[in-house]
């Protein structure tokens, strides 16, 4: 069943510079799978995770010939219609949780927030139900834990609060914006397994945006490669050792490997042909 | 006799009236033209050592000896031509209002260096920039020339030491292979001795001869590089980072 369809997603902002084209007809179907979109810093890959959502602000522009969730356009919704979809039927988790956590506010106090607001649920309730949630991102002292400030946690506890945040409400879609980049590896490892568990158990979609291919091979069913706005590849993440698009091919050539030789890692070619 | 010798080093911060150990007792010795890595998650103190050594974190304890020299207090300019550091976020590490030109020549103006234009046009070519970005502010550059900036600033004194605190972790895959491959060229260049921090395995594994590994302040182990390839590390903490390592995530 597909959940979520585009088909030929453009998003444009005019600047002084004159047009910027950050998407250049994007499309791809996604059902309750694991997608992974990845491309380099500019490829377009968080403004593609962001149409979705219709979050990108004039004087940018979404044109799309197509873009449907669950049987709704999403290109003719009206505002009203978006806000019930967004957080409740699809919900975004961004980058680095320094900057997406209100810093004034409890972290209780936001996990809260939605549940008394949207779901109209009486305090004692919401209390329990945000608990409950952070016990689901394996946080150890959930009370202790809503009692605190954002800075006072790690980047570690942070993104799983911000999981937390987003699961509460059950979406049926997930885009997980770069959710572990501003992390170590261990406690990346860990942040995925967990947001891993957590898709497979509800039957989410997921939508996993990473400039990280081995990450994303690791933990998705499907790639797309995006370079300059456009997608150069779509492969099953099992066959990405296989891929045949040299821009693929660059990127996971240009990563390091341990015990790998001890010569100059190639560099991407920008200017060949198929960068144009 | 070793470049950088550390000795029982322990770094201790005052957070809120209570002692916070940053560092407890670490000893390392890095050797001339070797390149040496510090590996572990954050809060393990492996960024505080090289604060230290550049005197930027506080000592309760050890020594910290350069060239068989224990490190004056404050550093003074001795050490600034000796030690630079090239830090983590190039975003945050240039001066916002400087033009690359005045943040590469002012390091020559404190020592009283002459040929400022010559070196600071030289330095943009060591690095890979072309010339025209010499009158441009940082804004105006993308994280990777940045970050090539930092780096040239680090060399404007010719340096034999660079401390490298996670240089590529802010950057993209491609564009950290290319400073990692101008990072190893000017070494080679130039016979520079690294001390570089990193939580990628892999970055440091291609980058460094020999590696600590780090946990809450500790050393756990050393490793040269041979021994991470096969995966011949003794305690269970270097194991799981080696496990949860991205370079291995491919191949199971």
């Amino acid at each position: 069943m597909t959940l979520l369809s585009v088909q030929n997603l453009r998003v444009s902002f005019d600047t002084e510079a004159g047009l910027v084209e950050a998407v250049r007809g994007v499309s791809f179907s996604l059902g309750r799978e694991r997608l992974g979109i990845v491309g380099e810093s500019g490829s377009g890959k968080t403004q593609t995770g962001r149409a979705v959502l219709r979050l990108i602000r004039p004087p940018g522009r979404i044109e799309a010939d197509r873009m449907d969730f669950d049987g709704q356009n999403l290109m003719t919704a009206s505002e009203r219609e978006m806000r019930a979809l967004r957080g409740r039927r699809i919900a975004m988790v961004m980058q680095d949780p320094k900057y997406s956590l209100n810093p004034v506010m409890k972290v209780g106090a936001q996990l809260m927030e939605g549940l008394r607001q949207r779901d109209r649920l009486g305090r004692a309730e919401a209390h329990a139900k945000a608990v409950a949630a952070l016990d689901a991102v394996q946080i150890r002292d959930p009370e202790r834990v809503m009692e605190a400030y954002p800075h006072e946690l790690s980047g570690g506890m942070g993104q799983r609060v911000m999981i937390a945040m987003m699961l509460i409400p059950d979406p049926d879609l997930l885009i997980a914006d770069e959710p572990t980049s501003a992390l170590d590896v261990t406690v990346q490892a860990e942040v995925l397994s967990i947001l891993d568990g957590l898709v497979r158990t509800r039957g989410m979609g997921l939508i996993f945006i990473s400039h990280d291919l081995r990450l994303v091979a690791r933990f998705c069913d499907r790639v797309l490669v995006m370079f300059k706005g456009r997608v150069v590849e779509e492969l099953a993440a099992r066959d990405l050792m296989q891929a045949r698009h040299p821009y693929t091919q660059g990127l996971l050539n240009c990563l390091p490997r341990i015990g790998g030789p001890r010569v100059p890692l190639p560099a991407l070619d920008r200017n060949a042909e198929w960068a144009r | 006799m070793a470049l950088i010798e550390i000795d029982n080093l322990s770094v201790t911060f005052t957070a809120k009236g209570r002692p916070v150990h940053a560092v407890r007792g670490v000893s390392l010795a890095v050797g001339e033209r070797e390149s040496y890595g510090l590996v572990g998650e954050s809060g393990s103190g492996k960024s505080t050592i090289l604060r230290a050594i550049c005197g930027l974190a506080p000592v309760s304890g050890g020594t910290i000896r350069i060239g068989g020299q224990p490190l004056p207090e404050p550093r003074g300019r001795a050490f600034s031509r000796q030690v630079q550091m090239v830090f983590q976020d190039p975003y945050a590490s240039l001066h916002p209002r400087h033009t690359i030109d005045r943040t590469l020549s002012e390091p020559l103006a404190i020592h009283g260096i002459g040929e400022t234009d010559a070196r600071v046009v030289r330095a943009l070519e060591d690095v890979g920039l072309p010339a025209s970005f010499r009158f441009r502010f940082p804004h105006q550059l993308s994280g990777g020339q940045r970050q090539r900036v930092a780096i040239a600033r680090a060399l404007m004194l010719e340096p034999k030491i660079l401390l490298l605190d996670e240089p590529t972790s802010a950057l993209d895959a491609s564009v950290q292979a290319e400073t990692l491959n101008l990072l190893n060229r000017l070494r080679a260049e130039r016979g520079l001795t690294f001390l570089m921090v990193s939580h990628d395995l892999a970055v440091i594994d291609h980058m460094c001869d020999r590696i600590l590994v780090m946990q809450h302040g500790q050393a756990v182990e050393e490793l040269p590089r041979e021994a991470l390839a096969a995966a011949a590390m003794k305690t269970a903490y270097a194991q799981s980072l080696f496990a949860a390592s991205a370079d291995r995530m491919l191949e199971s």
